[in-house]
């Protein structure tokens, strides 16, 4: 199953470092990594998905919560969640394509945030599958980049990642 | 700041090599007399040391190296620290801060290279930082579940050029870094009304609790519930090999009593253990009928391997006494267990006196009946220390253990080598206990050049070297599984040991045959002051038995050359 686990890590160079290398050094598997500062300068927040059954999924958050640079520790998944993610594609824009392309956009509200005249760069943001959908809908039309942010994620209502 | 840092926390010995960047704190330690530096002839020997201390005292060892290969060489060390849980701190010299990062003389990123073997690591970032932060890295190595902290220090954080004042820090605080002591009560609960129903339990008790000092209350438990008793090999001593119910070590060389037990138990306690692969052979076909009870103060311990019915995060002493306590308010009777000692005592007749054959007067030595001879010259209370390989094996066979931290031995990484320093480490702080280091040529010659480091400090271990020039066990492999065709096992062109020895000024004895192995070893025990080295040529077709078939479950092993399960 999926599992979206977000951290927070003490804000020291080497504390990023520990938790990528503990992915690879114990067979984990990273779908995708997001990570940046928090509003308290000393702690980030990185967001990993990953794949796993319950054993697998145990002991990686297990083995994050052992490094000294994990502060704390929540599986998003376990509970009632929104989850993000921001892409950018850049998307060939000529001809009959170039209102496809916009059409497209329109239907998942993604915007257009650049414009050449061969080319669009669509900004949208929303959970894996509507980018995975948005992409496969573009694709016959021409992709030339594609820029993903990685999923981000919180959890709904009151519980809060915090010290 | 460095040296009076380490006086202050008590470290009497560091080990360790000097260099370039490490200079300035060789300096002042030069120009102190609390702690007694004592200089190495290879970094890797000076984290053995350490580990060895460590694995004695219970407290944590400390080394100084300089930077890139000096810290490099640390590696192997750090390693099987780490594998095996060992509380050290490592100090390491790094090129000065304005030339990190430019592939400076000398410079290795040693955070990067040992992130995936240390408990934790720092780097420091201001002279005025360096308290706090030795503070930290001593409490981290020996807190919870121990292990090695690396410390670079660039060289210029130990020649500031202002002056900064130095304040002892008594206490840390790590706001993500609380090790659990106590365990749940409820937990502890579910667990002893498993203990007390259980018709065939064991208890299968490892190296925490030896760290976690539990030995006492392990034994008082074993010993309330009359449970037999299995402790890894990290756990050998953790509970008296001379107590009735003690059945040895399990696993892959590991006693027939003691896995014909485990495999057939309907209860599991494992006490600071990990069940590792060497144990469990195959972890499909473990223990089928057995519930499992892990105790482990280290939460990622726990059904990692091995799914645990009663997980109990928590010291091992704490949640051994609270089962005490517990059980002495309970008011139903224990199951009664007489049947399954009847089952164990008959596995245990089973293999009596079958266990090797002991060479006559003028053959070559068993290296077992060798392991037993030491332990009647040093009266069974030696610190026994080891190299890899089968005379590890038989160490740990043949010498009973009845304390904790007398068994020293690479047990997680395996590293050869390992042995001569971790003696030397012991040694120095114990110069009243006889100190035995069981090694074989193979291993020996990967660190042999510490009897220079012997002489200097005069360190007057006991080397007892089962040689049957070649590496044994991987020539039993090879035996086993590849048709006696023993590729590269062989150690051709050995050196005459006695005048290896006596170059350095030691004593060594020949023994060639099983009538000439007493008059030595009483000449060798004779002393506790005197360094001795006995090469003791032993029958190199010799095997280690019991042996796990691979893929097997505990219970399936060849007994011998002839027999198996």
């Amino acid at each position: 199953m999926r599992h979206i686990i977000s951290m927070l890590l003490e804000n020291e160079p080497g504390a990023l470092s520990r938790v990528v290398g503990l992915f690879s050094q114990r067979n984990f598997n990273i779908e995708t990594l997001n990570v940046a500062p928090t509003d308290d300068p000393t702690l980030s927040r990185l967001t990993v998905t990953t794949h796993g059954d319950e054993r697998i999924i145990e002991q990686i958050t297990k083995h994050l919560n052992r490094l000294i640079d994990v502060v704390k520790l929540v599986d998003l998944t376990e509970g009632a969640h929104i989850e993000r993610e921001l892409m950018l594609v850049k998307v060939k824009a000529q001809g009959s394509a170039r209102d496809e392309v916009k059409r497209t956009a329109d239907i998942f509200r993604a915007q257009i945030v650049d414009v050449t005249p061969s080319v669009y760069t669509v900004q949208i943001t929303g959970d894996a599958n509507k980018m995975d959908a948005f992409l496969q809908a573009v694709t016959p039309l021409g992709v030339l980049e594609v820029a993903r942010t990685g999923v981000s994620g919180i959890a709904r209502g009151d519980k809060v990642l915090s010290l | 700041m460095i040296a009076r840092f380490l006086r202050d926390e008590g470290v009497e010995y560091i080990y360790g090599y000097p260099g370039g960047a490490a200079l300035h704190i060789y300096d002042a330690l030069f120009r102190q007399d609390d702690i007694k530096h004592i200089l190495v002839r290879h970094e890797q020997a000076a984290t053995h040391m350490a580990d060895g201390y460590a694995r004695a005292s219970g407290k944590p060892g400390v080394v100084l190296v300089t930077s890139g290969p000096g810290a490099t060489n640390a590696v192997t060390g750090i390693a099987t620290a780490y594998m095996d849980s060992i509380p050290m701190v490592v100090l390491c010299g790094q090129v000065a801060s304005h030339l990190i990062g430019e592939d400076a003389f000398q410079e290795t990123d040693i955070v990067g290279v040992t992130r995936p073997i240390v408990k934790h690591s720092f780097s420091i970032r201001h002279p005025s930082d360096i308290p706090t932060v030795l503070k930290k890295a001593f409490y981290i190595a020996s807190s919870g579940r121990p292990g090695p902290v690396v410390i670079d220090i660039p060289k210029d954080m130990t020649a500031p050029t202002e002056r900064y004042e130095y304040v002892y820090p008594r206490k840390v605080k790590l706001r993500s870094y609380n090790p659990v002591s106590r365990g749940h009560t409820g937990q502890i609960r579910k667990a002893v009304e498993l203990m007390m129903s259980a018709r065939r339990p064991v208890i299968f008790a490892g190296g925490g609790v030896i760290t976690g000092r539990a030995s006492e209350a392990l034994t008082a438990l074993a010993h309330r519930l009359n449970i037999p008793v299995i402790t890894s090999l990290m756990g050998l001593g953790a509970f008296p090999q001379n107590d009735p119910q003690s059945l040895g070590w399990p696993g892959m060389h590991g006693s027939y009593e003691s896995n014909m037990a485990m495999h057939h138990s309907d209860l599991v306690l494992g006490v600071g253990v990990r069940f590792d692969d060497r144990v469990t052979n195959n972890v499909n076909r473990f223990c089928p009928d057995a519930r499992i009870v892990h105790i482990d103060v280290d939460p990622s311990s726990i059904s990692k391997t091995v799914h645990a019915d009663v997980p109990i995060v928590g010291a091992a002493d704490h949640v051994l006494n609270e089962m005490l306590n517990q059980i002495g308010q309970r008011t139903e009777a224990q199951e009664p267990l007489d049947e399954w000692w009847e089952t164990i005592n008959a596995w245990r007749d089973e293999r009596r006196g079958k266990l090797y054959e002991p060479a006559a007067a003028g053959e070559p030595l068993k290296p077992q009946q060798v392991v037993e001879a030491v332990h009647r010259a040093t009266h069974g209370d030696a610190y026994v220390v080891t190299d890899v390989g089968q005379h590890q094996m038989f160490a740990a066979q043949y010498y009973r253990f009845n304390q904790p931290n007398r068994w020293i031995s690479s047990s997680g990484l395996g590293t050869m080598g390992y042995g001569l320093p971790a003696a030397m480490g012991i040694k120095l702080s114990y110069p009243d206990e006889h100190v035995v280091l069981f090694t074989g040529e193979g291993s020996f010659q990967m660190m042999m050049q510490e009897l220079s480091t012997c002489k200097q400090f005069g360190i007057p271990v006991k080397i007892v070297n089962l040689n049957n020039a070649s590496l044994g066990m991987v020539r039993q492999w090879q035996d086993l599984n590849y048709k006696s065709r023993h590729a590269h096992s062989y150690m051709e062109s050995l050196p005459d040991f006695e005048k290896l020895i006596g170059a350095y000024g030691f004593k060594a004895i020949t023994v060639n045959t099983a009538d000439e192995l007493e008059p030595a070893l009483e000449e060798a025990f004779r002393s506790k002051d005197e360094l001795v080295f006995l090469d003791i040529h032993v029958d190199p077709r010799e095997h280690v038995y019991p042996m796990q078939v691979p893929q097997g479950a505990m219970c399936d092993m060849l007994l011998s050359k002839t027999e198996r399960t």
